[in-house]
């Protein structure tokens, strides 16, 4: 059984306390003191909020999960090939809200053997009179995988300039480092293309 | 408002004392008593909770059979979102504001609030954010319709909407932080004195740790819809791939705040219950120490669940399993309280009235929510349940039969004080009995919508989930109409009934300064500071 303590305790006292003037000035000074700390803790808050940003990327970076600065920077990787072991690489194009494009991979997926330097083509069409720029995105999953898939050379890295309904091939060439977790057999190598700027 | 306005006036007729209210409109809209500014915020949340219901309304009807036939796919998204809009900052959380606006001060022997201009802007800034949500509704591009969460890069392509919205979002954030800056300063500062902190009103108690979880988050949502803004309007890239950024991390940041967000609506409610079920069983709250901890255990542990609202975005297995684990823990304070409550009423000699009634109710099927929260909790069996009607379920069965019933508990329970009225008991029964009936005869069905694989948020479903929805349909309407029943109550009490006594519940111990009072309080209460041993 509970004790009686807290609420059941309370008893009132026959007269009550005047309260003095003095004490009211006091009250209204400790109630600005503590407004004022707690309007600061709330701008923290706030502050806090935005700090998320920098830091949700400090995770990504430290993790190397879903890392998107290593997907967009050539790696430099000597081939070791592991022939004994076979993996699939889904290759997936899509294009963003904005612009007109026309984008698909040259093949839906591919065998590969991890350590071995492997090439993909990708077909992209400008579908608007105007010449534009292009900047297409990767991201690779599972994110776990992000670290272990290497591209010595991109369409991704830099800006690609098309011009009006012109059709282009782009290449990327990867290879999958053969610390990639043995469970992982299906990596997806997925690709978002946006207009940065329209030209005309 | 103005025919709220005129109720709540009505209301408080009897209360003219030496220090009486100014007359007229300038009463409420210059209001800095305490006891106005909590009833202008339990009407406005009234008024608010019929709207959103309206707005679930129309959502079931289209439900209640498949196919579309009443409202068009968009309209349909634009109802899931502003229904969920409004019953979360417009009509669960103006309303536990308005208990605490009323009941904090009395029960801690306060004369008010410690900043009352301060409560005064709060509310009138609460009506400005709904005014412009509601307008929102009305320009081109129709209302926002991504769902409540605003993830982008779907929020972006509202219309106009927008930045209405998100305006209405910093306006109600604003105002929902200053009123927990009051509530703090309040409890902290102007206590009776003898009245320790551990001494304190359980419902004060859930109070203080809830406006410091809104201190700490509602600006976090803040700078999430900021954000959103800047990447609409402002060429920013918070959110999108194509300049750096992750449409991901919206959701971390959102989900930051929407965890807290959820413990925010459901605390004060806890500390409802716990003024009640000792009231009504005629003993003790079983381990009052122990719910004070457990309410700050529940609260500090809901600042590292946050991801579990997102298990199927692609995270590492370490971070499943530590949040999943994070979310098993919850279940411990969580359960601390449910036992607590469980033992007050063992061997207790119990009375069935209306206050009662939906405190019990809200034990049985809080505890059916939160067991439907662990089984959401555990990140295997997320993949399953995710974006579909169980997760509507789960979270309804926490914030229906939960929070809304504590806070009817609550209004049964304190509206003689408030008014000097008994209400009629047998209709408020009546409606207790029609609204937990018809309210699980709403959302228990979408457990086994969802379990089945219905999607949430979606007009139109397959024909096999025809019966259960056209179920939970007639639930949503009994539901809603039976509603109507607990506004004639309220407004019959305030007009007329008989006269309360000053404990109300004459057989019950007083738990707090609040029953020492008149019913009516006095417009000024404790001008003279009580003392308490």
């Amino acid at each position: 059984m509970g004790e009686a303590r807290g609420l059941e305790a309370l008893a009132l006292h026959a007269s009550p306390l005047p309260i003095h003037e003095s004490e009211v000035l006091d009250r209204k000074a400790a109630n600005r003191r503590l407004t004022r700390s707690l309007l600061l803790f709330a701008a923290g808050s706030f502050g806090f909020g935005f700090a998320l940003v920098p830091l949700y990327d400090l995770v990504c970076d430290v993790t190397g999960y879903g890392n998107r600065k290593a997907l967009l920077e050539a790696a430099s990787v000597v081939e070791q090939v592991d022939a004994s072991r076979s993996i699939t690489v889904e290759l997936v194009s899509a294009t963003a809200a904005q612009g007109d494009w026309e984008f698909r991979p040259a093949n839906g997926n591919m065998q590969v053997h991890p350590g071995r330097l492997y090439e993909a083509k990708f077909y992209a069409t400008n579908l608007r009179t105007q010449a534009v720029t292009a900047q297409a995105i990767p991201s690779v999953a599972p994110t776990q995988a992000t670290r272990y898939f290497q591209k010595t050379e991109c369409f991704c890295f830099t800006p690609q300039r098309f011009e009006a309904s012109e059709t282009r091939e782009l290449t990327v060439r990867f290879i999958v480092d053969p610390a990639l977790p043995a469970n992982i057999d299906r990596v997806t190598l997925a690709y978002s293309m946006y207009t940065t700027e329209s030209k005309g | 408002m103005s025919t709220a306005h005129t109720h709540a006036h009505a209301a408080d007729h009897e209360a003219h004392d030496h220090h009486g209210p100014e007359k007229g409109w300038r009463r409420w809209l210059f209001a800095t008593n305490h006891k106005d500014i909590g009833t202008m915020y339990l009407l406005f949340s009234l008024l608010m909770f019929f709207i959103g219901g309206a707005m679930a309304l129309v959502i079931r009807a289209e439900l209640f059979q498949p196919g579309l036939q009443l409202v068009d796919p968009g309209f349909f998204n634009t109802m899931t979102t502003v229904h969920a809009l409004i019953m979360v900052f417009g009509a669960v959380m103006p309303a536990t504001v308005g208990l605490a606006n009323w009941m904090i001060p009395i029960q801690i022997g306060a004369p008010d609030m410690a900043l009352p201009r301060m409560n005064n802007f709060s509310f009138w800034l609460l009506c400005a954010a709904f005014t412009l949500l509601l307008l929102s509704l009305f320009v081109a591009g129709g209302g926002p319709a991504s769902g409540w969460t605003l993830y982008p890069p779907l929020v972006l392509q509202t219309g106009n909407a927008l930045p209405l919205a998100i305006f209405a979002i910093h306006l109600a954030g604003a105002s929902s932080i200053m009123g927990a800056i009051n509530i703090i300063v309040t409890i902290m500062n102007m206590r009776a004195p003898g009245m320790s902190l551990l001494k304190m009103p359980v419902f004060v108690w859930t109070w203080l740790i809830t406006a410091y979880l809104l201190i700490a988050v509602m600006p976090v949502f803040a700078g999430a819809v900021t954000m959103l803004l800047t990447d609409r309007f402002f060429g920013t890239t918070f959110f999108e791939a194509a300049g750096g950024g992750d449409p991901v991390m919206y959701q971390h940041i959102f989900w930051f705040f929407g965890h807290p967000e959820v413990y925010i609506m459901i605390l004060p409610a806890f500390g409802i219950v716990s003024e009640i079920i000792p009231t009504f069983s005629r003993k003790p709250l079983f381990g009052y120490d122990a719910m004070v901890y457990a309410t700050a255990a529940i609260a500090f542990l809901s600042f590292i669940v946050w991801a579990h609202h997102m298990f199927t975005v692609g995270m590492p297995l370490a971070g499943q399993l530590f949040f999943m684990l994070a979310t098993m823990l919850i279940a411990v304070p969580t359960g601390v309280k449910v036992f607590n409550w469980t033992a007050t009423m063992f061997k207790g000699s119990i009375s069935f009235e209306p206050p009662m009634l939906f405190a019990i109710a809200f034990l049985f099927l809080f505890t059916i929510g939160g067991f439907s929260g662990l089984m959401l909790g555990v990140a295997p069996a997320d993949f399953q349940y995710h974006d579909t009607y169980f997760v509507v379920a789960h979270f309804h069965y926490v914030l229906v039969p939960g929070a809304v019933f504590a806070i009817m508990a609550g209004v049964y329970y304190w509206l003689p004080k408030w008014t000097g009225h008994m209400y009629n008991m047998k209709l408020a029964k009546v409606h207790f009995w029609l609204s937990v009936i018809f309210v699980n005869l709403l959302f228990f069905p979408q457990h086994f919508l969802g379990l089945a694989g219905m999607p949430r948020r979606i007009p139109d479903y397959s024909t096999q989930f025809a019966d259960w929805n056209m179920v939970s349909s007639i639930g949503a309407f009994g539901f809603g109409l039976s509603q109507l029943l607990f506004v004639y109550i309220i407004f019959a009490t305030i007009r007329s009934g008989a006269k309360a006594t000053d404990k109300v519940w004459d057989t019950a111990k007083p738990h707090g300064l609040e029953w020492t009072l008149s019913s009516p309080p006095p417009y000024h209460s404790f001008e003279v500071a009580p003392e308490v041993k």
